[in-house]
């Protein structure tokens, strides 16, 4: 119970003036740590989901979720389990790349799945959307040719479809 | 108001200003009091309140956080949410101390601030303060309207918010253009909250869960704190106890839920809680946790906290859920559906039996309890024990409120007052705020003008909101401010003596300290005072005669101590105590 893990958490929210800022600030006041934020739309206009990434003990991962679900403008919180759910961010990198290593550099982009989205004289800039191991992976492989600049959105997840669940977002047994 | 005219007032229509649809909205939620002062951002409602035709009395306050805590003083004492109005930037920022005091302590209050225009909004414009920003950690939720129509929406969700599950403060900030602005007024009949519900199913499981805890239990005891007040469960609280014939020990917020003289009492628990509360918990095999959040000032050490104990957990929160003290089994819900409920599986277990059982720990309940009563050395100088007891025996059987300040005079106020109903004892529990005595008190002689109101304040708190004294004159508050008056802030003083080498850095008043007597006079109050018992009698008879806004300077021993305490850090059974010679005082519980 006290080692901690990593989490992801996905919180569907309203949309409405300062709920990122409820939201976020809700860590800090109880002194957890985000390691990662992503926010965006959903189906609905009127609702977001934020996913978070959390590096805490069971205990107090329970704890954030159900501050979390205090708050009026959450509606719901998941926690997604890696291996019922498929988790995915975007890489943008921009990596050294002279006429010598260009090819190599573009071959190891086609086997990451990454794509050159912009070529300069000396650099080149890929995209990556993959499971955010697999950019650390390629970020990894890369760095031998000096990365000049690298950015991530921060993770998105969703439950698997293959997984049957009429409900889109299954509850989350916080009562227990 | 009476409920036709409610009706009408949730019905009512037409085009009127922002500013008046506050009020309407008001009106709507069946406000007939608020605590504020005006000012530039609000200007446009405090008009409202001359131009308009409405029910709603406005006491103008001295100092916004003296609103503040008069709004929970009255919410505190009637149940009903307390509302103030304060004015932007400054007006709203003296706001925090009161919305932070009503969040931890769970109380029904709604705070309506003016906001500098909307086109104004993040220019730093004059008296610009994000306010939603700054109580954002401190409030169940908040509102910064954008839209005029918005106004009666916000003003119905901040109240359905403020008083339903765990009460709490929610703030509404009303941009001063959107009080001018004209629209079409209509009062929502329902709130759209998604992401809010107070509800909670019933769990059949989990009361025979409970219901089999309690009756494998040898040394049960409940632990109830301030949700049973807010739930207006303490008659099921009674029967639920009787039922089991197991202890209660109640917190500082919680006293009163369960009567002090009731034979199951065993008072308060934690730091300056009794020696036999402590103890009982300490040996106890099941904690009936009952609307308590096990907050540090009542465990201790955690680990060391009812070592030996399963953990059944009411609350209305699952936050609390084994937050700081994992339960073996929870009821999550409103009291008076969830303490029945166990109360009525409790009854078809073998309970004559099991009581019979525990028949040991009863009595070694009762045995601590006698053998360790609350108690004092009497001594040449005035104790603030005795005070207390005098003005409890003054006021038996009359209808009394009790609030106080924070320190030692509080501690002494718990320990010695012997309190049998629930919202007749207010103090700041959680944040702990000095002057919250003094507003707090005039709030809830307000929401109950019949009641007598005593406020048992320090000579260091009562400095802090004496100012409140004027608006206590203003409107008749008749309100008796006990000041236990040891020109000292005798709480850190305390600690500095037993923790710290008697360094008492800072925190020696004397000789600074005002003439409270005369102070009360200049405000127009009875001002009163007492040096030894001998004048401590008199005083009391006369505050409580005059019954008009009254300060007596009680002049006491500055050397007495809270006893006993449980040491920061500490188990909650390790409590030190002094050396008593014979010379001490029985409380007479
Ligand atoms: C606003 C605020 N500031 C500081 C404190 C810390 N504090 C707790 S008790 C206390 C002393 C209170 O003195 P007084 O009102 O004279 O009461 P006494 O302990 O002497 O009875 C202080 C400074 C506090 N609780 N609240
Ligand atoms: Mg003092």
């Amino acid at each position: 119970m006290a080692t901690p893990g990593h989490h992801t958490l996905s919180v569907l929210v309203e949309n409405r003036p300062g709920v990122l800022s409820r939201v976020s600030g809700l860590f800090s006041r109880r002194g957890f740590n985000i390691e990662s934020l992503a926010v965006g739309p959903t189906e609905r206009a009127d609702r977001s989901v934020i996913t978070i990434r959390v590096d805490c003990t069971r205990h107090s991962v329970e704890q954030v979720v159900k501050q979390l679900d205090k708050l009026i403008d959450v509606i719901d919180v998941l926690e997604v389990a890696p291996d019922s759910a498929i988790e995915r961010e975007l890489l943008l990198i921009k990596v050294k790349a002279d006429a010598e290593h260009r090819l190599e550099i573009m071959r190891m982009a086609e086997v990451f799945n990454a794509r050159v989205v912009d070529a300069g004289a000396t650099t080149l800039l890929l995209e990556c959307v993959e499971h955010p191991d697999r950019l650390a992976a390629l970020e990894e492989l890369l760095s031998p040719y000096e990365i000049v600049e690298a950015v991530r959105t921060g993770r998105v997840a969703m439950t698997r479809a293959s997984i049957a669940n009429e409900a889109a977002r299954p509850k989350l047994n916080i009562l227990g | 108001m009476s409920d036709s005219a409610l009706d009408k007032a949730r019905k009512r229509t037409g085009k009127m200003t922002g500013a008046e649809a506050i009020i309407r909205s008001l009106e709507a939620e069946d406000v007939t009091i608020c605590w504020g002062i005006p000012g530039g951002a609000i200007l446009p409602l405090y008009d409202a309140f001359m131009r308009c035709d409405h029910s709603i009395q406005h006491v103008l306050v001295r100092h916004e956080q003296g609103a503040g805590h008069m709004a929970q003083g009255y919410a505190r004492a009637t149940g009903k949410v307390g509302v103030c109005i304060a004015t932007s930037g400054p007006g709203a920022t003296n706001l925090v101390t009161p919305i932070a005091d009503a969040f931890l302590d769970s109380t029904p209050l709604v705070a309506i601030t003016g906001q500098v225009p909307t086109h104004l909004i993040g220019t730093d414009a004059f008296q610009e303060a994000d306010i939603t920003g700054i109580v954002m950690p401190i409030v169940k939720h908040s509102f910064l309207v954008q839209r005029v129509e918005d106004i009666p929406r916000a003003i119905h969700e901040a109240f359905h918010i403020a008083s339903t599950g765990r009460p709490g403060p929610v703030l509404v900030d009303i941009p001063k253009d959107l009080q001018q602005a004209e629209f079409e007024f209509a009062y929502p009949e329902q709130v759209e909250l998604p992401g809010y519900s107070a509800e909670f199913p019933d769990v059949p499981a989990s009361i025979a869960a409970a219901a089999t805890l309690i009756a494998q239990s040898k040394r049960p005891i409940i632990y109830v704190g301030g949700g049973v007040i807010n739930a207006e469960a303490s008659e099921d609280l009674i029967l639920f106890a009787e039922t089991l014939q197991a202890p209660v020990t109640t917190t500082l917020l919680a006293k009163g839920a369960f009567p002090d003289s009731h034979p199951l009492s065993v008072q308060m628990p934690g730091m300056h809680g009794s020696k036999y509360a402590n103890w009982a918990i300490h040996r106890s095999d099941l904690l009936i946790t009952i609307g308590a959040r096990f907050d540090d000032r009542v465990t201790g050490k955690l680990d060391a906290f009812a070592p030996g104990a399963k953990v059944i957990h009411f609350d209305i929160d699952p936050a609390e859920i084994s937050k700081n003290r994992r339960a073996d089994v929870t009821l999550l819900g409103d009291l008076k559906r969830t303490l029945p409920a166990l109360r009525e599986a409790v009854v078809e277990t073998k309970n004559a039996e099991r009581i019979a059982n525990q028949r040991d720990w009863l009595t070694d309940v009762q045995d601590w309890r006698k053998e360790n009563p609350f108690r004092y050395m009497k001594g040449e100088k005035l104790k603030p024990q005795y005070i207390v007891e005098q003005f409890d025996r003054a006021l038996k059987g009359k209808d009394a409120i009790w609030v106080t300040g924070v320190g030692q005079h509080q501690m002494w106020a718990a320990q010695f007052l012997s309190i049998d109903g629930p919202r007749r004892w207010l103090t700041s529990g959680g944040l702990g705020t000095m002057g919250f005595g003094v507003p707090a008190a005039i709030g809830a002689q307000q929401g109950c003008p019949d009641a007598y109101v005593v406020n048992f304040d320090g000579d260091g708190c009562f400095q802090m909101t004496s100012q409140e004294l004027a608006t206590a004159i203003c409107y008749d508050v008749p309100v008796i401010h006990a000041v236990m008056n040891n020109g000292w802030l005798g709480m850190v003083r305390q600690w500095q003596e037993l923790f710290h080498d008697e360094r008492f850095s800072e925190t020696n008043l004397f000789g600074t300290i005002p003439d409270f007597v005369k102070l009360a006079e200049a405000y127009g109050c009875l001002g009163l005072r007492a040096e030894t018992e001998a004048e401590v009698d008199a005083v009391i008879e006369q505050a409580i005669a005059e019954r008009r806004p009254t300060v007596i300077d009680f002049r006491i021993d500055h050397d007495e101590k809270v006893y006993p305490m449980v040491p920061a850090g500490a188990a909650s059974h390790e409590m030190i105590d002094q050396v008593w010679d014979n010379d001490w005082v029985e409380e007479g519980v």
